[in-house]
């Protein structure tokens, strides 16, 4: 092979800089989030920033847990809708549809992910939550017009990535579990999804990463109350919209605690984060 | 079990069916009912004039310039680093430990959500440099949010350059850095783009992290240093404060078309030139 000129040492050491961009730029990141949001979690306790239940910021009253539970309501809300119609297409469009029709909404369904969020968010408020209001009661805004409206938007991910997974599993498994005179769903169900489980699963987790972390579509549905809501007709507040909705405003230790806030949510995506890298890890091996 | 293996497999795909056709059916609503309700806003005046009455009147050409403005500083930075760090993990290393940790931050950072890099960009580039609420400040923001694509998609363009091209090129006397130059980047140069292109979409439909980065103020933007607002921005705010909804819906319309046009493009880029992993 060639050998490494003085040159070329000089642009490996060079590229190698800049290949730790990325690593740089998350490093800088969780520095400065956790420099402006900590110092405020430990002057009034983490206890009372987990599970404090009043958020009155003009009354230094920084308790986050309503917060913390709208997020995980709204997040589950979006899978409990997201992930069945999701897999559902994913398996259709894999396994028993025309293959034209496949090559064709595969794109389609692809595109839709490019969608900006303002956008759903938008629609949400002018078809999702006047129909909630006018059929099920409370104010429109509420925890089940947000987890809708995120359920939507993680379907492109849930898809794509089932898709992909789904196709990894050979064909020889398909031709075999066919031979022993299986038919095709029950190959589907018990041999396909099987085999295509931590891809799927990966994929799961990546959509409910970007509904945690969605944040303005779920201001323009969810009512933004920050209160627990007692019924998923009622308003909601996530962790996402506390930090957007006072940001623009929010001085002093107001603006520290919204900071926490990120750290709380930095923390939640980063766990998930790598429960999602390990997974697709283990498919790649297998 | 009581039904036949027959029936149930008939059953289960009358349900798969009826799945997959809410799913492309919603999916397809939002895209009509946008392009139905905008497109009767749009004309020539509407791009061609800036907004007027906080965006009651006139049209949009401010934010367009604004948008394209911050699109192109995330892109001038973002891109070199993205390019760079590609090569560096296809040709000047082999898979180690040093390899996993630049993949695992770059995934790592692809699963940030925008409010974190606009908190980010706001305490570092708004405050901290003190650029305050500008068009710098935002593009440098969206570079970092945009770098981890361009990273993934020029790492996959510049895999697939067959192995004999270099081969050749080092046969006849090349070094590892001409063979990169002048062999493997320009066969990558279409998978690249694609990465570009996928960003240029993300920036411009982006609006958490350009917010409380770029400001919202609704002028022609004048200087790098000048506080601007984006498309994004603008259709949010319109939306959002119910100032006009005719003028959101058209705002909406330019902002999807441009998604769908970059979208398109990427799209066949990819079919054509990258193979697809699986």
């Amino acid at each position: 092979m060639t050998k490494l000129d003085k040159n070329d040492r000089l642009i490996r050491i060079s590229l190698l800089v800049v290949a730790f961009s990325a690593v740089s730029v998350l490093a800088v990141i969780t520095i400065f989030i956790f420099e402006q949001g900590t110092p405020i979690m430990f002057k009034y306790g983490l206890k009372s920033f987990l599970f404090g239940q009043d958020w009155y910021p003009s009354e230094k009253s920084f308790g986050l847990l309503p917060m913390i539970v709208g997020s995980l309501m709204v997040t589950f809300g979006a899978l409990i809708i997201g992930v069945p119609l999701g897999l559902a297409s994913a398996i259709f469009l894999t396994e028993f549809s025309h293959r034209r029709l496949t090559r064709f909404l595969k794109p389609v369904i692809e595109l839709l992910a490019g969608i900006p969020s303002v956008v759903y968010g938008f629609i949400g408020l002018m078809f999702l939550v006047p129909f909630i209001r006018e059929n099920f009661g409370g104010p429109g805004l509420s925890v089940l017009a947000a987890s809708i409206i995120l359920g939507i938007m993680i379907l492109p991910t849930v898809i794509s990535i089932a898709i992909d997974s789904i196709r990894a599993v050979p064909d020889s498994y398909r031709e075999g579990s066919i031979a022993l005179g299986a038919t095709k769903w029950q190959t589907v169900r018990m041999v396909v999804l099987p085999a295509a489980r931590s891809g799927i699963v990966a994929g799961i987790i990546l959509g409910m990463g970007r509904a945690i972390g969605e944040t303005m579509a779920v201001i323009m549905v969810a009512g933004n109350a920050a209160d627990i809501p007692g019924s998923i007709l009622q308003p909601v507040r996530t962790l996402t919209s506390n930090i957007a909705l006072e940001m623009g405003y929010a001085s002093g230790e107001h603006r520290e605690a919204l900071f926490a806030t990120g750290v709380i949510l930095f923390i939640i995506i980063m766990i998930l984060n790598t429960i999602a890298n390990l997974t697709s890890a283990r498919q790649k091996k297998r | 079990m009581l039904l036949s293996p027959k029936t149930e497999q008939k059953i289960v795909q009358a349900f798969l069916y009826f799945f997959t056709s809410i799913a492309v059916l919603v999916l397809l609503f939002i895209l009509v009912v946008i392009l139905k309700n905008g497109l009767p806003q749009l004309s020539l005046e509407f791009l061609t004039k800036n907004p007027a009455d906080m965006g009651r009147e006139g049209g949009i050409l401010s934010t367009i310039v604004a948008t394209i403005f911050l699109t192109f500083i995330a892109l001038l930075v973002a891109t070199p680093l993205g390019v760079g760090t590609a090569i560096y993990l296809t040709e000047y290393t082999i898979e180690s430990r040093l390899t996993r940790i630049i993949r695992f931050g770059a995934e790592c950072l692809a699963g940030i959500p925008s409010i974190i890099f606009g908190l980010f960009g706001f305490i570092l580039f708004v405050n901290k440099l003190k650029f305050g609420w500008s068009i710098l400040s935002g593009g440098l923001t969206l570079a970092f949010m945009v770098l981890p694509t361009i990273i993934r998609t020029s790492e996959e363009a510049i895999k697939s350059v067959p192995q004999a091209y270099r081969l050749v090129s080092f046969s006849l006397g090349s070094t590892r850095w001409q063979a990169i130059t002048r062999v493997v980047l320009p066969s990558a140069v279409p998978g690249i783009v694609t990465g570009i292109i996928l960003s240029i979409g993300r920036s411009i439909g982006e609006t958490a992290a350009v917010i409380f980065t770029a400001g919202s103020a609704l002028r022609m933007p004048s200087s790098l240093f000048s506080s601007s607002r984006t498309m994004a921005v603008h259709f949010y705010i319109l939306a959002k404060e119910g100032v006009s909804m005719p003028k959101a819906y058209g705002t909406a319309a330019v902002l999807v078309i441009a998604i769908l046009i970059i979208n398109i493009m990427t799209y066949y880029l990819m079919e054509k030139y990258i193979k697809r992993k699986s």
